[in-house]
């Protein structure tokens, strides 16, 4: 039963959707409704059966769909109204809701918006993944739901181009499944999955990396998959004649990265960051007033122990907005990912604000003994020594409200290798 | 001087372990027990599905329930791959009592109603 109005009403039901709940409903929000357009709670964990999570959020090693069960026991057992089945067509930036399931279509009006709805996957139209577009070139999340949902093995003969998490998750997979991972190549010199799972994915099943590679052709003249050739790029990306490999193989696997899902957004009106996430200030509010976000459709995490970790503290400054406390006229500092980091969150902050913030930064490129250096413009205001960061792992660094107050006219945030 | 990562957590710490098995490099104690087991006995939990009758879905996640030596893991899997559970199924069911005479359990990590 959907009513016509709400406190807050949840966009996605997935990991930061239930977290955000659950800890708006310990704050005191009564009517709270999460949407969700599967039929199940949960989200993308649903499919990740791999262990490794929930390590920082319940001090134990779980797999996906333990960690997700535990999120959405409690939001039963808080007695939290939720939707199955059910899609958001519009949010308007008058915070109405448009949603639709079987039932029906619905018109709801909510005092404060949470949009959690996640990431998608980039696939080989984004990359320009040269060669032909046979049937047998698949995104490796969609093999895992395959898989790990629908018992069907996308392949025998398996490349994976990209060394993101779910790349490397996947060979192992398939592996334990009997399918052959011939290799995996990344266009980076370096690795983007977490350490752990180069060890566990990779090294444990002896399948190769290829640094500084990338698939060059694509063979499917007749619409399924034959073979690919990669090859070795220079520092530029660019491919360098002569070191092309061929592999037959029924299958490419693409872990090429995450894209926030955020059209719900862009077409409410919210402005949006170069990443496709929403601009958010301190609060992770977006540019319409009362309407937040959390969790991969703001930026792509690295780990689910993050996003709910994110989406909590997201529920303390919703609570703040239903409460009044916030002034949405507010005069904001502008935050500048400068020389070597790709992108900062929160993207503003306001001159108002009084509390400690934390910043969540990601590098371009690995560096080691470097500083990060937080500006007024040109001023130096903080320096932080780091032995190490890598562009896989976000970093986390906070500013006291005193330290916050020094800044005039920008917040500038760059790295640079210590001297 | 033997270097690994660590894959107890996913902060990946690097561990250096020298001939009379001191670790370095650890951030929290089990990096120290990770070592010293990768060396002597390695060991992992392996995570699969089994097939599910009963249900609109076809499959439901499981785990070994402890790690198992990493030289048995495709064994349990010809194992884990035998099994058919019927739904509903919970968290915590043993798809496969002590697999394999190892002393570990197979369990079901997801909960399956319909």
């Amino acid at each position: 039963m959907i009513k016509k109005n709400y406190d807050l009403v949840v966009i996605g039901g997935g990991s930061a959707g239930m977290a955000g709940a659950i800890e708006a409903r310990k704050l005191g929000i009564q009517d709270i409704l999460i949407i969700e357009k599967n039929d199940y709670l949960g989200g993308i964990l649903n499919q990740c059966v791999h262990n490794g999570f929930g390590l920082t959020e319940f001090k134990e090693e779980l797999t996906g769909p333990e960690f997700m069960t535990r999120l959405s026991d409690q939001v039963k057992e808080l007695k939290i109204d939720y939707v199955l089945n059910t899609t958001v067509t519009s949010l308007l930036p008058d915070k109405t809701i448009y949603a639709s399931n079987q039932e029906g279509f619905y018109i709801i009006k909510a005092k404060s918006v949470l949009v959690t709805t996640g990431c998608y996957e980039r696939n080989a139209g984004a990359i320009m993944l040269p060669g032909d577009r046979p049937s047998g070139v698949v995104t490796a999340g969609t093999a895992q739901l395959y898989l790990n949902i629908y018992g069907y093995l996308v392949g025998k003969r398996v490349f994976i181009l990209g060394s993101g998490d779910i790349g490397l998750i996947m060979a192992r997979r398939l592996t334990l499944e009997g399918a052959k991972v011939l290799g995996v190549a990344e266009l980076c010199p370096y690795s983007n999955g977490l350490n752990r799972n180069i060890v566990q994915c990779l090294e444990d099943f002896h399948i190769p990396l290829y640094l500084s590679h990338t698939v060059s052709d694509v063979d499917g003249y007749d619409g399924i998959l034959h073979g690919i050739t990669i090859s070795q790029v220079d520092e530029h990306n660019q491919i360098i004649p002569g070191t092309e490999k061929k592999y037959e193989c029924d299958t490419l696997l693409l872990s090429v990265g995450l894209i926030p899902n955020s059209p719900l957004l862009r077409d409410a009106g919210v402005k949006l960051s170069r990443n496709k996430g929403a601009i958010v200030n301190e609060r992770y509010e977006t540019s319409i007033p009362g309407v937040f976000s959390a969790g991969n459709v703001l930026h792509v995490h690295d780990l689910v122990d993050l996003v709910t970790k994110e989406s909590r503290l997201v529920a303390h400054f919703i609570k703040e907005y239903l409460d009044g406390k916030e002034s949405a006229q507010d005069k904001y500092l502008d935050v500048i990912a400068s020389d070597g980091v790709g992108y900062v969150l929160p993207h503003k902050v306001s001159l108002n604000n009084t509390h400690d913030v934390t910043f969540k930064f990601r590098v371009r490129k690995p560096i080691k003994d470097l500083n990060v250096i937080f500006l007024d413009k040109d001023s130096e205001i903080k320096k932080i020594f780091k032995p190490v960061l890598i562009p896989s792992e976000m970093t986390e660094i906070t500013l006291t409200s005193e330290e916050l107050k020094k800044f005039k006219n920008n917040i500038t945030v760059k790295v640079e290798k210590k001297i | 001087m033997k270097e690994l990562v660590c894959i107890t957590c996913p902060r990946g710490c690097r561990l250096k372990v020298d001939e009379k098995m001191n670790v370095t490099g650890n951030f929290c104690p089990r990096g120290k027990i990770y070592a010293v087991n990768e060396l002597t006995h390695p060991v992992r939990v392996v995570t699969s599905t089994v097939k599910l009758t009963g249900s609109i879905y076809p499959r439901v996640s499981v785990k070994t329930k402890d790690p198992i030596p990493k030289d048995k893991i495709f064994n349990v899997m010809d194992e884990i791959n035998k099994v058919t559970l019927k739904c509903p199924v919970h968290i915590g069911d043993i798809a496969i009592k002590n697999v394999l005479g190892l002393g570990v359990d197979i369990v079901v990590t997801k909960n399956i109603n319909k």
